[in-house]
């Protein structure tokens, strides 16, 4: 039985559709990956999954989680999944940290407002735990920190932490690494390979960089204009493209594997 | 930091300097001879010259103006001989009216100023604040209109007329509130505090206005930020989304803002002090302005001067106390 | 090569310029506000204030009494003068009551006062925005030394306790040419608010592409400074314009009040509600009139700021 299965899935802004009508499913445990360029409507359908739709939007369908159906929840028990057991990663993590809390305020906050009676002191060991399995060295001193008091790196490994600290099903990461440098892009993928590995949570990796796809993903849906192009395992849509849209993205990323393979060996210690 | 402070106080004592440089030349040329003032209609001229012999008139402008100074830091001595009076720093001088030491004028007064700044902040700020937030929440609804129009109107009426109406409901009209009259607190502290309401209340609703609408703009351009589209996804109720991480970081500027603003009201809330009698340094400043009282003038200029600077430096010093990408940058 | 791509970027200079004063908020400004009714009443009301200011000697003729005439007869001797009849006196005779005991027409002074206002607000408004917007631009646009001495002059300004100093000033000076000196000093005042604007927008201008294109292209700094860098200034600075005529009409009515504006008997507004004071228990209407006007005139001119502000700028707040 799938995690997560959704279908004819819309969001539009009055008349315009930016996702018009797609489905594709996902397994427990499972990875996903939705490739298309800015425009695609990949970021719309991650956060209609979410229910973070910005206001006017609206979304038709079904996205059935765990057996049950998203789009017909209140947003108050919509709340109690939002966070707890779907998790969601974002592109710049420097703007989306408070700056104004402490990393640690704010990986507990989650889980706090998901764990009824938590205490102050439960919650920040937690926000520790969680730094540490995200290999953030001396965890206990820099939960007291603030996001600008750490590396580009660092601070997705904290958002990570964030996302871990509930230990969600499901864990949506929209462009996690595209505002990274490339070496820091490769520890992130790492990161999150391993986190999946670790918890068995399934993953929707949002990407227009179909090598960070082949890293992560199972299964790949191609996205374009809000229609989903082509759906396939990583392998075959590598291998074998069938929509001429994928060819011409797989184009422009040529040798993939190699790259990818440099990148890891050049990784090492992050500040 | 320290470096920093040093330069701050250098720069805070100069323009304090000007200030009073400024002020005190601006009544050496133009003001009427406070001798003749002083004299009054039984005159003489006798008199007039042993006035300025006391006062030091006859000096030139700069002499005058390094005594002026040399009291306010030192103490100063007028006259001479057996009449000579001594006052001691920070002296300001005597009234030409009621030949009282001024310093003690201002230190009587200042409290009572002091209460009614406060009040009136923290009327304006609580208002502000959460009519800001609400209106920011309910961007484009009715409730956000309302709350928007209110504001135009509270920013529109001048404080007077305000004072006027209000007085005229609540004092003549429904008689809810008794007519104003000065009650020491600690003789009917009920009396006192319904003495104060309308004037705080007048002098927030301006206040008040402006901050709603500040914290509104604010809010809703800290509620497009990403973190708290981050703070959604954590699935955090909506009023916690809104009280810690929208409302947070728009008040900041809203902080300084109201620094600044509560500085200058302790230079004394002329027009409201005197519409409802209350016997504060605004009101000193506007009796003696009227009474053409040269060192009580003087005076409560450099007051409010030296508010407002110590405000702004109090404000710089806040902010980089609230924001920790500030705090930090400024220790290292 | 780099011949040609210095001409075209000097070709593109104008074209540049000519699309961001196509944004020029003049039309698409009146298009906007005339198509909102707040904004039209607002408008309306200004207007009706300008023209009573204009024509008051006129106004007054009709209505029959001038601002300084006493009434004896619209008073109650007995009474300690307070106006015959309830509403503070308002009749046919008098339309909107007489000041009690001198029985002067209430009517006829808030349209000579509505020329007090409207004067010295405007006046201070337009000096205010000559010397911010020249001072501002000198400031943003030279910089280095220049900027220095500018903005600390502006500090040094901004620092003074601008209404205390004004109204010990005031009261200092001969009473003889009281509207200029109200002009002048709360202009003084004022003009840092708005250069401080300027100043930083002009330094941003300066690194524009189009300003740089105009620099590279050989144009003096004159012709920089007017042609490029001022009309891409206009909404700025025309939203401080409507900002600050309803604060400079507070500042006036406020200094009359304090008996440092306006001297009597030349009516004002603010004078008005005043010398109501001692009077706001027993006849009302004597502050509730001015008070409206005034009120009114102000609100009239935020709520148009307000809405001209949305109109240049709609996405900003």
């Amino acid at each position: 039985m799938s995690l997560l299965s959704v279908r004819d899935l819309t969001v539009t802004f009055g008349d315009t559709a930016v996702v018009g009508g797609i489905g594709f499913d996902l397994p427990k445990g499972g990875s996903l990956g939705i490739v298309g360029e800015s425009g695609s409507g990949k970021s719309m359908t991650s956060l209609a999954v979410m229910g973070l739709l910005p206001r006017g939007a609206a979304r038709g369908g079904s996205i059935v989680f765990d057996g049950t159906d998203l789009c017909a929840l209140t947003e108050r028990r919509m709340r109690a999944i939002r966070g707890d057991r779907i998790a969601m990663i974002f592109q710049d993590p420097l703007s989306s940290l408070n700056p104004y809390y402490t990393v640690g305020t704010q990986i507990a906050e989650a889980y706090r407002s998901h764990r009824s009676g938590v205490s102050r002191r439960a919650a920040r060991k937690v926000a520790v735990e969680a730094m540490e399995r995200v290999h953030i060295k001396e965890a206990g001193r820099r939960v007291d920190d603030y996001p600008h008091q750490f590396s580009g790196g660092m601070r997705q490994r904290v958002m990570i932490a964030m996302a871990l600290s509930t230990e969600p099903e499901l864990i949506i990461a929209d462009e996690p690494t595209t505002a990274l440098d490339v070496t820091v892009q490769a520890q992130i993928l790492d990161l999150l390979a391993e986190v999946r590995r670790d918890t068995g949570a399934a993953l929707i990796m949002i990407t227009h960089d179909l090598a960070v796809v082949s890293e992560v993903a199972d299964t790949v849906v191609v996205m374009r204009h809000g229609d989903v192009v082509e759906t396939g395992s990583t392998e075959q849509i590598f291998s074998d493209p069938q929509h001429p849209y994928t060819q011409a993205l797989l184009d422009a990323v040529p040798r993939i594997d190699d790259e990818i393979g440099d990148l890891r060996l050049l990784s090492g210690g992050e500040a | 930091m320290a470096r920093y402070l040093v330069h701050r106080v250098f720069g805070m004592l100069v323009v304090l300097f000007l200030v009073s440089l400024f002020t005190y030349m601006v009544f050496f040329l133009l003001a009427p001879d406070p001798a003749v003032q002083i004299c009054g209609k039984t005159c003489t001229p006798e008199r007039i010259d042993q006035i300025r012999a006391n006062l030091s008139l006859d000096d030139p402008f700069l002499v005058q103006f390094l005594h002026f100074l040399q009291g306010l830091f030192l103490g100063r001595d007028y006259g001479t001989g057996a009449s000579a009076v001594h006052c001691s720093a920070p002296c300001l001088g005597y009234s030409f009216q009621s030949a009282q030491s001024v310093t003690d004028m201002i230190v009587q007064r200042l409290p009572v100023t002091a209460v009614v700044a406060i009040g009136a902040a923290v009327l304006w700020l609580l208002a502000g604040v959460v009519g800001g937030l609400i209106s920011a929440v309910r961007e484009g609804r009715f409730t956000d209109k309302f709350i928007t129009s209110l504001t135009l109107g509270g920013m529109s009426v001048p404080n007077y007329v305000l004072a006027l109406v209000l007085q005229y409901v609540f004092v003549v009209w429904l008689q809810w509130l008794p007519f104003p009259q000065a009650v020491p607190f600690a003789d009917d502290p009920a009396q006192w505090f319904l003495n104060f309401i309308l004037p705080w209340t007048v002098l927030a609703v301006g206040y008040a206005s402006s901050y709603t609408r500040l914290t509104r703009a604010n809010v809703i351009d800290t509620l497009g930020e990403n973190f708290v589209r981050t703070a959604r996804a954590k699935g955090l109720r909506p009023d916690l989304v809104w009280r810690r991480h929208a409302l947070r970081p728009a008040l900041t500027p809203i902080v300084t803002i109201a620094g600044m603003d509560f500085a200058g009201l302790l230079g004394g809330a002329l027009i409201t002090e005197s519409v409802f009698g209350i016997n504060g340094v605004g009101k000193l400043a506007a009796d003696s302005i009227t009474k053409n009282d040269q060192p009580v003038i003087m005076a409560v200029t450099l007051l409010a001067a030296f508010f407002v600077v110590v405000g702004n430096m109090a404000v710089d010093l806040l902010y980089s106390a609230i924001d920790p990408r500030v705090r930090v940058g400024a220790a290292s | 090569m780099s011949i040609s791509s210095t001409e075209l970027e000097a070709a593109g200079a104008p074209e540049t310029g000519a699309l961001v004063a196509a944004t020029d908020p003049r039309r698409s400004v009146w298009h906007t506000l005339l198509r909102d009714p707040s904004a039209i009443a607002c408008l309306v009301y200004i207007g009706l204030v300008i023209v009573m200011a204009l024509a008051a000697p006129l106004i007054v003729k009709v209505s029959g009494w001038d601002p300084y005439e006493f009434d004896q007869t619209a008073i109650d001797p007995n009474l300690g003068g307070i106006p015959l009849g309830s509403w503070g006196g308002i009749s046919a005779e008098h339309w909107l009551g007489v000041e009690p005991q001198s029985g002067r027409d209430i009517f006829a002074r808030i349209v000579y006062g509505a020329r007090a206002s409207m004067l010295i607000a405007v006046s201070a408004t337009a000096l205010t925005t000559v010397l911010g917007v020249v001072f501002g631009l000198l400031a943003g646009y030279f910089g280095g030394r220049t900027d220095m001495v500018i903005s600390r002059f502006m500090e040094f300004l901004m620092a003074f306790p601008a209404l205390i100093f004004m109204i010990a000033v005031l009261s200092a000076l001969p009473a003889d040419n009281r509207q200029y000196l109200l002009v002048l000093v709360i202009s003084v005042f004022g003009w840092p608010y708005l250069a401080r604007i300027v100043r930083a927008q002009t330094m941003s201008l300066k690194q524009r592409e189009f300003v740089e294109a105009a620099r590279a292209s050989g144009a003096s700094r004159t012709r920089l400074v007017f042609t490029e860098i001022l009309p891409n200034l206009r909404s700025t600075i025309l939203v401080m314009v409507t900002l600050a005529v309803p604060g400079y009409i507070g500042t006036e009515a406020g200094l009359s009040f304090l008996g440092v504006g306006v001297v009597p008997p030349t009516p004002s507004w603010g004078q008005m509600i005043s010398s109501s004071v001692s009077w706001y228990s027993v006849v009302p209407t004597y502050f509730l009139v001015p008070g409206t006007f005034l009120a009114l005139l102000v609100l009239s001119f935020m709520v148009l700021g307000d809405r001209v502000r949305s109109a240049v700028d709609p996405g900003g707040r």
